[in-house]
């Protein structure tokens, strides 16, 4: 039982590291939608985010600094998202798939200096796991949460701020109005393009942290699209935490668990008698689950968990 | 309306901007000469100034792995003072194709292709240019003017087997794999083999990964391993991630492709390594004096084609004897890793005592020798 406990344990531990690039995506991607506005381009600016990480990481060797270039870079494709999008009134699909790809290249461009370059020691000493004392010996979820990287913390506590900042604050409760109904929002004195701006742009720099935990913390290295489509895992995590910034952390902890059960299940089913699945269905698993529970939830249609009701739309003020 | 033709602008801009540096065009290193003469009589050879050499890698050339393994030995070609050409990250589809008919558009009049999946598109290419010089990587697919070229990679994992076998302490050994094909089974038979003859009961648990060079995969996979109580650990994979991974859960690990101890200083035991540039120069220097012909070009530790990497101060004691006695071996002909007795995971004999695989037994081997632990897919 013991050696169970244990590794079931790793495996948790393992599954959060796999999931943190997702859950700060998940996150940015949250806050952009909230106030209306689905961004596509979640993966360009998770890209942008880990070569530019990575390339300042290099050259300073200060993790702070590394993760400020990281937000930054992710923060500028946001701001062109909401440019195009916002003022300019854009179709938001189509800005968001350009960004995507505007991404790739930027990321592509920026690594051509970086590819195989390993970290100065002061970035990977900073980005370590450390076991905190008495916490990291909790079961089950000690490992899990108090034996990571501060990155890996960091993110969880993101998810919390998010959570507080959407639902417990009157700004909060503005971004959401803007949200679901701008011209509301607009009557009552709220500065939606001011809302709408900010919050695109906060969503952006997550987007660029997250793709940073990659070449920062996790790989660590560069590698050309390091994120391998985790952004648009992303966009459908949105759907499956429903709008929530803390379920945001069960579904990517689950999309980091599935991609580690793939592995186990190498040798068999233990409990099938150990019938043995082809490793390249097991590499779907994650997938396809994220498939099964955006079905699941398209049928279900609780009222809490619909989208903000203008996501998508531009808002005109003359047309109110 | 002036706006939507602003958005419109912004977006044409930021495609310009992505195909200007999204694309990884070719990269020609200066050509102080002028075109190369076409028409190559092969029995003549062609004089080497008018030598042209294409590379189609699948990865980048400073990957620290296997493109850039294979590029030393356009480094060393270039240093005979022949013009060379390469192509970066072409993948393994029709993409291919057209990344050699670029070259050969641009005046190469040899091409290699590093990699198995360009094998088809290698030999269409072949066949549409019967006056260029091929070479294919690792596949079986030959022709007049294509041939193909490996190492004996197995042999040098043998050694790492045995470096990996004298260093475990509790008889655990893990090794990340990417596909189940030969090559790779081959790979960590050879590996397996090392390892019990110096540690007769210690196993080899494989993980697949799918992929060639995906660090993040790579690791995850390491990871798994590593939590099952793996101490050392072993790669056929084209990144560092899996020494990483060994270095900070306190293991230690073998390499692959080239020599990088910088990667995971506290980890890395060895690696084997491919020496390409034998082949290259030995095939370009054919060409040159009209010697060529289509052949298979399957070298070991004797020609130099493969080595394994200077063994680090992390290895037990005593390794580097028995190293050396083992390679000695192998170089004289003395022992063949693949001779009998070899069982297979259930204990069955596969090579009875005495017999040793043939080339072509060896080449499509698809069964794990007894103390693997894992599957091959079907």
């Amino acid at each position: 039982m013991n050696g169970f406990l244990n590794s079931l344990e790793l495996f948790l531990q393992v599954s959060a590291q796999m999931g943190t690039h997702v859950l700060f995506a998940t996150l940015g991607a949250i806050m952009g939608e909230k106030v209306g506005h689905l961004n596509l381009g979640v993966e360009g600016m998770m890209l942008m985010g880990a070569s530019f990480g990575f390339s300042v990481a290099y050259q300073t060797g200060n993790p702070l600094l590394a993760v400020l270039a990281a937000a930054l870079a992710g923060g500028v494709g946001a701001l062109i998202y909401a440019f195009i999008t916002v003022t300019l009134r854009g179709n938001q699909v189509v800005t968001g798939l350009v960004l995507t790809i505007f991404g790739t290249g930027v990321s592509g461009m920026i690594g051509k200096s970086i590819s195989g370059l390993a970290l100065p020691d002061s970035i990977t000493a900073a980005f370590a796991a450390k076991a905190i004392p008495v916490l990291s010996d909790i079961p089950v979820i000690g490992k899990m949460l108090f034996d990571q990287s501060i990155y890996v913390q960091m993110a969880l506590v993101t998810a919390v701020i998010v959570y507080v900042y959407l639902n417990k604050t009157s700004i909060g409760l503005n971004t959401r109005m803007v949200g679901e109904n701008p011209a509301a929002a607009d009557a009552s004195g709220i500065g939606v393009t001011l809302y709408k701006y900010s919050n695109i742009v906060a969503g952006g720099c997550l987007c660029g942290i997250g793709g940073a935990f990659l070449s920062l913390v996790y790989v660590p290295s560069w590698q050309d699209g390091i994120t391998a489509g985790a952004g648009w895992i992303a966009v459908a995590l949105v759907i499956f935490a429903t709008w929530n910034p803390i379920r945001a952390i069960a579904g990517a902890y689950l999309f980091g668990a599935l991609r580690g059960v793939g592995f186990k299940l190498q040798g068999g089913i233990p409990f099938l008698g150990g019938v043995v699945i082809s490793s390249q269905l097991l590499d779907m698993l994650p997938y396809l689950v994220t498939i099964l529970v955006l079905v699941f939830i398209g049928l279900r249609k609780k009222k809490e968990n619909q989208p903000p009701k203008n996501l998508g739309n531009p808002y005109f003020r003359e047309e109110r | 309306m002036k706006k939507r033709w602003i958005a419109s602008l912004l977006a044409a801009a930021m495609v310009l901007v992505l195909t200007a540096c999204g694309g990884t065009g070719t990269q020609a290193t200066p050509t102080p000469t002028a075109a190369p003469t076409e028409e190559p009589t092969q029995a003549a050879g062609i004089p080497k100034e008018d030598l042209k050499v294409g590379f189609i890698y699948i990865g980048e050339i400073n990957d620290q792995g296997y493109t850039q393994a294979h590029d030393q030995g356009r480094l060393a070609l270039e240093a005979m003072g022949i013009q060379c050409m390469y192509v970066e990250d072409v993948p393994e589809n029709a993409d291919s194709e057209k990344a050699m008919n670029d070259l050969i558009d641009q005046g190469c009049n040899v091409i290699y292709a590093t990699s198995f999946g360009f094998m088809e598109y290698t030999v269409e290419v072949a066949k549409e240019h019967p006056d260029v010089y091929f070479g294919h990587c690792s596949g079986y697919m030959r022709s007049d003017n294509l041939s193909t070229y490996f190492g004996k990679i197995y042999q040098a994992r043998y050694l790492a087997g045995i470096v990996a076998g004298m260093k475990t302490q509790n008889g655990k050994i893990g090794y990340v794999a990417a596909y189940a094909i030969p090559e790779v089974i081959r790979g960590i038979n050879a590996f397996t083999l090392g390892v019990q003859s110096v540690n007769p009961d210690a196993t080899v648990e494989v993980v697949w990964t799918n992929t060639w060079y995906d660090p993040a995969v790579e690791k995850q996979a390491a990871i798994e391993l590593l939590n099952k109580g793996c101490d050392v650990m072993a790669q056929h994979q084209d990144s560092t991630a899996t020494q990483i991974a060994a270095q900070e859960k306190g293991a230690f690990a073998v390499g692959y492709n080239t020599s990088t101890p910088d990667a995971a200083p506290n980890a890395y035991l060895t690696a084997p390594l491919f020496h390409w540039e034998k082949f290259y120069v030995d095939d370009v220097q054919k060409i040159i004096d009209g010697t060529w012909t289509s052949r298979a070009y399957w070298e070991g530790l004797s020609a130099g084609m493969v080595s394994l990497d200077d063994l680090t101060a992390n290895c037990a004691e005593g390794t580097a004897d028995a190293v050396a006695a083992a390679q000695a071996k192998i170089e004289s002909g003395e022992l063949e890793p693949f001779t009998g007795p070899l069982y297979d995971q259930d204990g069955n004999v596969k090579v009875a005592e005495g017999t040793t695989m043939t080339d072509d037994e060896i080449w499509n081997m698809s069964w794990f020798v007894k103390g693997v632990i894992g599957t091959i897919p079907e």
